[in-house]
């Protein structure tokens, strides 16, 4: 199941969520408490972080007596992989600058 | 330039109220180039290898053609894919009509995938650059 592009990009567009994202990508299955420990930001707080990201798909969760083992989803991120789209905007927008950089030039 | 079905383009047109000459300095002059695209080290000279630069990273590319005042073309490498950029200029009653059609997008979302496991923290860099521009 995919989430909206606009939801992946919004749960990762903040620093702290990109942070366990990427420690979840990198270094596999981890319990809330081993995301706490380095971080120094509270665990209810990763917890929150947590929900965010496996509101969008980007991590799941995998319960194993009390702990709760975390792990990415990589996969998720392919709706934000609209290659084209982003092109479009940003060449669209490459070519606004070059008209105003045009009004700006000498004949 | 092969084209396959396999493979996907962007293409923007515009109307410019300049002349040619204008609009192909502001496309192959370094300095005219980063003020409107990126910073770069381009030269007009077939295969020469060049770099764009950017806070969020830099697209590797290489001259493919130059036909003054009429095409442009090289290729562009950023996040693990490969694409086609090229410009063709036609003179106007009015000005100029620029177009701009970069090909060779993967159809597939797996190369997509890819290039996204290759780069996407860099990705969500350029994207959130290009949002924050957005109205």
């Amino acid at each position: 199941m995919h989430a909206e592009p606009t939801a992946v990009f919004k749960a990762l567009s903040d620093p702290t969520r990109r942070t366990i994202f990427e420690r979840l990508s990198r270094d596999g299955e981890m319990t809330v408490h081993a995301l706490t420990d380095p971080s120094g930001v509270s665990q209810p707080a990763i917890s929150k972080h947590l929900g965010a990201l496996k509101d969008a798909g980007l991590v799941v969760g995998r319960r194993d007596g009390r702990e709760t083992y975390y792990s990415a989803e990589p996969k998720a991120l392919a709706p934000l992989m609209d290659w084209i789209g982003f092109y479009s905007t940003f060449w669209n927008r490459r070519f606004d600058n070059l008209e105003s950089l045009l009004e700006r030039m000498d004949p | 330039m092969t084209q396959n079905t396999e493979t996907r383009t962007v293409t923007i047109e515009r109307e410019m109220p300049h002349p040619l000459d204008k609009v192909w300095r502001a496309l192959t002059e370094g300095s005219l180039l980063e003020q409107w695209l990126m910073r770069n080290d381009f030269e007009p000279v077939v295969d020469h290898t060049f770099k764009f630069t950017a806070d969020w990273g830099s697209v590797d590319c290489r001259v493919i053609t130059v036909d003054p005042k009429t095409t442009l073309a090289y290729s562009w490498e950023a996040y693990g894919m490969a694409t086609v950029v090229t410009f063709t200029l036609t003179p106007t009653s009015t000005g100029t009509s620029l177009r701009m059609e970069q090909s060779g997008f993967p159809m597939s979302n797996d190369q997509a995938y890819k290039g996204a496991q290759y780069g996407w923290q860099k990705f969500l860099g350029a994207m959130e650059e290009v949002v924050a521009g957005l109205d």
